[in-house]
């Protein structure tokens, strides 16, 4: 509720428009049956013609006065709520944005993505149609009790009789409903999630023919959703007939009743025929209350929902850099020069060990390259440089400093990295290449960076050239294709530390040749390179060998020859029998 | 290949309003049982809803009248009786139509999920996975109110309006004229407001689209957005996309509106007639004070379902561009499929031969990715195709595996044409590993045991040791059950392409496509990995596609792919020494 506030507020002043004209339009409908009774007991009956005119006008000015009043509550609603939607969506974006890795690391798309549509559109009406209606019932039925005491206060006991055993099963209606919800929004989530990866896996699917089986997959937890909707319109069958019945049984009440009263004289038949009216006009809203309390009970379970990922705070992140703090920061920062240093650095994920006591130090302009057995713990050397995951202990630092002492925004924005999973956007090549620095990337860097990265060629073959618009996940273009894109990418912002993690795996040696000379000419920027091949790694000034999280061995590609280790084994594994053939 | 990116609005085949709405119906009266059950149980709810006012009528124009005390009870208990009745039934109808409507429901979506899994590679590399996922899930969804309310409140309302109308006409035909004079104002002003709605909320559901891939994508490509610092870049997109979204909403709702107006301004006008022409030109005396007074209350009850309708008209615009959508993506014929009459693939040898082969995507068709290729692999022969990114290897596999068909020429496996045999069958007994390893969330196993369904414990792990999985899995908390995320984030890449290996060795193929399968492995993995698939798959027939000269080296043959053609063919000896293209790329390994 403090969070509907908190987007509400700057709308209180035309909602309070809204609930006037809604309180307007509700006191013209009040009026009508006024109007009846006139026509009934003072035209018709009393024979005084000469108030007919201004009678039928009076209908007239009630239509159009509350097609007018209508109108505007109607539309300021829709638009106060969907400026309060759009704004929790937005709020909501930037803060699952903002969550470190990690979070990703356990939360599925399909889940996330449930929440910022489905769920704040749940809130989006609770703030518009469905808050308007519950407001207009409880306006509307007070006014009209009020007009029903004025006839008759004794006939006003039924209905105060009445609606509180209506109130009674729409609470408990609400309140079944919660849970039910609750249940739904889960559902939801776990479907799309399910819908989703089939949809991103479906090379995966389609290679094993698993459609038959992804089929069944979706259809449990489509059949799930059934059961749970079920759960909901059983409830819903529950109460809300029990309501439509009190309000029925109200209407005949006040008949006899009423007629009672006629008959004692304790009211003309013309009131009776008014109150009757008015008492046909709070079923309505009688009857709304079951659906009403169907939909806020709808929108209470997304906004628990959307709570919980609020209170998500970024692990990493720090206290005085959390993700909006980073916002401001960033580009105003001191450039780094590019020392970095890795001083005993151990991590641990999940509680298992990932690196032991790391350390290098890499001087400004200079290549650190990294090899190792797969896991042996690579990326996550990447990963804690740009802080997706902090160090479990010991220190690293940049130019003296150490990282966590830096702006989240202002150490990533000051290192490119290629990783090894490409991604990219569906957007054009141009504007994939200038991802993080759209604003200050020229049409001329762009192209510097593709041709560095052997990309140029082939994108100048395609018909829109650089204006080419490409699939989410590159689609439409080859591995290798990808990775130059992505190579490209981290190139073009031209920053001080430059990290390749096993990005060339999917290029010919020309091409990674090629593409190595190209980097070699990057003399301003520190580089870290990871490669499975000997030849991605091998001038560097130093190479490191991992094996289990430890650095096993240590050196430039000579010294490491001479060692005759791990890294000669595996150059003899990609090179030996190639040099038999040589000599 | 034109597609559509996040931000760009999507195409749709126009079907007429009309179509859409019977297509829709459709499904609804598959369940004509329930249908007519619910029709009969709302005779009766509606009949007693029409008859409460008469007896209301009947008890103040007699019994009140004639001071009849306990007249008025017994009219009091009767209308009781009547109430119960309409209680249960309204319950069972309830009931019902939740469960007819949830069912239609709950088919649509299976119909709609099953016809995109016939669909191939180029729908979805043609538009963003959130936005097929917007249909499945939001659109289907926005179907469930209007296919309940169709039948509990288009019918009874619409009997109700018919009902109201026939007796006003009998009890006083003229007064009714009067009252119902300005029907056909409010028909006129709700076509005008529908037409120009439904196209408002066309856009709408577009840019709802829009905004569901754009946050589908965003997620998914959250690292390289962190890292890139691009966050600020994708907020603006976003901020514009939602903004986008909600003035959509707001030009669609100035309009839509305008549907209460319009029946309030048609109710007042009602009124207005109705005692102008009662009083003024038929005159009181003919038509008695009950007729008026019932009349009243007539008009209020022709009046409100009337109110209802307008909103379900406004909900049915609303949503009626949903179903479009719906029925948009079930019209979209899959261009791979099986032919009328495909046979089951029968792989005894694994043969596989390509004849005059050449192929172009369909919407580049003068690009051709190969050209006039032909080659046959005899059975158990392992073949390696290198070439400069981009020469079309990967084309090669994709036509074996039939995931695009080939333009021109055949592609034969064991004598039997691809394109006529089940995709099933033949997809079933290839074991593909693509570029792209999809991990689906769950454990470990169930991941392994995607390869095939029925493979028991044993074979998993063995399929894991074959492929040197088994020692990380073990190392993980729970082992084998140790739940990973989508794409497998929690392990390295290098970890994920070993279980996809897993994956594909468990199935047992008859034929193995790898296609940069080794990539991210390191060296003494790989040959680990090597030997366990020597072992697995001793004389089966393989496809490589390696960069990794100790990946190629041990193929019985290479072939050499530039620009769509085979330009050379051998094993590595005989390659080496035709210095040619392939002794070229081998030797820029030393440089």
């Amino acid at each position: 509720m403090r969070t509907v506030w908190k987007y509400g507020k700057r709308y209180v002043f035309i909602y309070i428009i809204a609930i006037a004209a809604m309180i307007l339009s509700i006191i013209l409908d009040a009026t009508s049956p006024q109007i009846t009774k006139r026509v009934i007991d003072q035209v018709i009956v009393g024979g005084q013609m000469e108030l007919l005119t201004k009678c039928l006008l009076g209908f007239l000015a009630i239509g159009l006065g509350r097609a007018v009043f209508q109108y505007t509550k109607e539309f300021i609603f829709d638009f106060a709520a969907s400026g309060i939607g759009n704004s929790l969506r937005k709020d909501l974006f930037d803060h699952i944005q903002g969550l470190s890795v990690g979070y990703f690391d356990s939360h599925n798309t399909g889940e996330l993505m449930a929440r910022v549509k489905d769920d704040v559109d749940r809130i989006w009406n609770a703030c518009g149609f469905v808050g308007m209606l519950i407001l207009e019932c409880v306006i509307h039925t007070s006014i009209i009790v009020f007009c029903m005491f004025r006839i008759s206060p004794v006939l006003t006991l039924l209905p105060l009789m009445i609606m509180p055993a209506i109130l009674f099963y729409a609470v408990k209606m609400e309140y079944g409903l919660g849970s039910v919800y609750d249940k739904i929004s889960e559902e939801t989530a776990s479907m799309n999630t399910v819908a989703q990866e089939n949809l991103a896996g479906v090379r995966t699917v389609k290679a094993f023919a698993r459609e038959p089986y992804e089929i069944q997959k979706f259809k449990s937890h489509n059949q799930k959703f059934y059961s749970l909707n079920m759960e909901q319109a059983k409830l819903i069958a529950k109460y809300q007939p029990n309501i439509s019945f009190l309000s029925k049984v109200l209407l005949m009440a006040v008949i006899v009743v009423g007629g009672i009263l006629v008959i004692r004289g304790q009211i003309t038949i013309g009131e009776l025929g008014a109150f009757s009216e008015y008492a046909n006009n709070i079923v309505w809203p009688m009857e709304m209350v079951g659906w009403l309390s169907n939909d806020f009970a709808a929108a209470l379970a997304s906004n628990r929902k959307i709570q919980e990922i609020f209170k998500e705070n970024p692990e990493v992140g720090g206290s005085e850099e959390t993700g909006k703090a980073c916002q401001t920061d960033g580009d105003s920062a001191v450039p780094f020069t590019g020392n970095i240093s890795f001083e005993e650095v151990d991590f641990q994920l999940h509680g298992n060990p990932v690196l032991t006591g790391i350390s290098f130090h890499l001087p400004a302009g200079k290549t650190l390259g990294i090899m190792g057995m797969t896991g042996s713990g690579k990326s996550s050397i990447v990963n804690l440089i740009q802080r997706f995951y902090d160090a479990s202990s010991g220190r690293i630092s940049i130019d003296g400093r150490d990282i966590k002492s830096i702006p989240l925004r202002q150490l990533r924005s000051q290192i490119s990295v290629v990783m090894q999973d490409v991604f990219l956007f569906s957007d054009t090549i141009a504007e994939n290449i200038k991802t993080g620095k759209k604003d200050t990337i020229g049409v001329k860097t762009v192209e510097q960076a593709a041709v560095s990265a052997s990309a140029h060629s082939f994108i100048t073959r395609l018909a829109l050239q650089y204006d080419t618009v490409i699939g989410e996940r590159g689609v439409g273009l080859s591995g290798g294709q990808k990775q130059r894109i992505s190579i490209a990418r981290a190139i073009a912002k031209e920053n001080p530390i430059l990290i390749l993690d096993d990005s060339t795996s999917a290029l010919d040696t020309e091409t990674e040749k090629e593409i190595e000379r190209q980097l070699e000419g990057l003399k301003n920027s520190t580089k870290i390179i990871i490669g499975h091949r000997i030849s991605a790694v091998r001038h560097a000034d130093e190479i490191l060998v991992l094996e289990e999280g430890k650095i096993a061995e240590r050196g430039t590609h000579q010294e490491l020859m001479n060692q005759k280790g791990l890294y000669y084994r595996t150059y003899q594994v990609q090179y030996g029998e190639g040099e038999e053939l040589w000599q | 290949m034109a597609v559509n990116a996040s931000r760009m609005d999507e195409e749709q085949i126009g079907i007429s309003k009309k179509e859409t709405l019977i297509r829709l119906f459709r499904y609804l009266f598959a369940y004509k049982k329930e249908l007519i059950l619910v029709l009969f149980i709302m005779a009766g709810t509606i009949t007693i809803s029409l008859i409460t006012p008469l007896l209301m009528e009947l008890a103040v124009n007699q019994y009140v009248a004639d001071k009849d005390i306990s007249g008025l009870f017994m009219i009091g208990a009767a209308a009781l009786v009547l109430f119960l009745l309409f209680l249960a039934g309204t319950k069972i109808r309830m009931k019902i139509m939740a469960s007819v409507s949830n069912n239609v429901l709950v088919t649509i979506r299976q119909q709609l999920y099953e016809h995109i899994q016939t669909l191939s590679f180029h729908f979805f590399d043609s538009r963003p996975t959130g936005k097929i996922l917007a249909r499945v899930i939001g659109d289907v969804n926005s179907l469930k109110d209007v296919l309940s309310d169709s039948v509990t409140q288009l019918i009874p309302d619409l009997t109700t309006i018919f009902c109201v109308a026939v007796i006003m006409v009998v009890k006083n035909y003229r007064l009714a004229m009067a009252a119902l004079l300005t029907v056909p104002i409010l028909a006129a002003g709700m076509f005008l407001i529908e037409t120009n709605a439904h196209k408002k909320w066309q856009i709408y559901r577009k840019k709802t689209s829009n905004l569901n891939a754009y946050v589908h994508e965003d997620l998914s490509g959250i690292r390289v957005i962190q890292s890139f610092g691009a966050e600020n870049e994708t907020r603006k997109a976003f901020y514009d996309l939602a903004n986008e979204h909600r003035n959509a909403f707001i030009e669609a709702v100035i309009i839509a509106d305008g549907f209460g107006p319009v029946v309030e301004i048609t109710w007042g006008l009602g009124g207005f007639l109705l005692y102008l022409i009662g009083i003024r030109i038929i005159g009181v005396g003919e038509i008695g004070i009950g007729t008026f007074m019932a009349f009243s209350t007539y008009i209020a009850m022709f009046w409100s379902p009337i109110r209802n309708l307008a909103n379900f008209y406004n909900k049915l615009t609303t949503n009626i561009s949903a179903a479009e959508r719906i029925f948009d993506i079930m019209d979209t014929k899959a261009d791979i499929r099986n032919l009328e009459g495909a046979s089951a693939l029968a792989i005894l040898e694994g043969k596989v031969e390509f004849s005059h082969v050449s192929f172009a995507y369909s919407d580049e068709p003068e690009r051709m990715i190969l050209k006039d290729v032909s080659f046959a692999v005899n059975p158990g022969e392992t073949i390696a195709l290198v070439g400069p990114t981009g020469a079309g290897k990967t084309t090669i596999v994709n036509l074996i595996s039939r995931f695009y068909e080939a333009g021109k020429g055949q592609v034969l496996l064991d004598g039997q044409d691809v394109t006529k045999v089940t995709l099933e069958s033949l997809r079933s007994q290839l074991g593909i590993m693509t570029q792209d390893n999809f991990l689906f969330s769950g454990t470990i196993r169930d991941n392994i045991r995607y390869g095939r369904l029925d493979a028991t414990e044993e074979e998993i792990v063995e399929a894991a040791k074959a492929v040197n999985a088994h020692d990380f899995i073990m190392k993980l908390e729970h082992g084998y059950d140790t739940e990973i995320s989508e794409r497998g984030a929690r392990l390295s890449i290098g970890q994920r392409q070993l279980l996809a290996f897993a994956r594909t060795m468990v199935a047992k193929p008859g034929i193995l496509i790898l296609d940069e399968a080794t990539s991210s492995i390191d060296t003494h993995t790989e040959i680990l990995v090597q030997k366990g698939i020597e072992e697995l798959l001793k004389g089966r027939t393989s496809f490589i596609i390696a960069h990794r000269l100790s990946t190629i080296r041990k193929a019985d043959r290479i072939f050499v792919i530039d620009q769509g053609q085979i330009l050379e063919e051998g094993n590595h000896q005989t390659l080496i020494q035709q210095k040619g293209a392939y002794y070229n790329l081998y030797q820029s390994q030393f440089l």
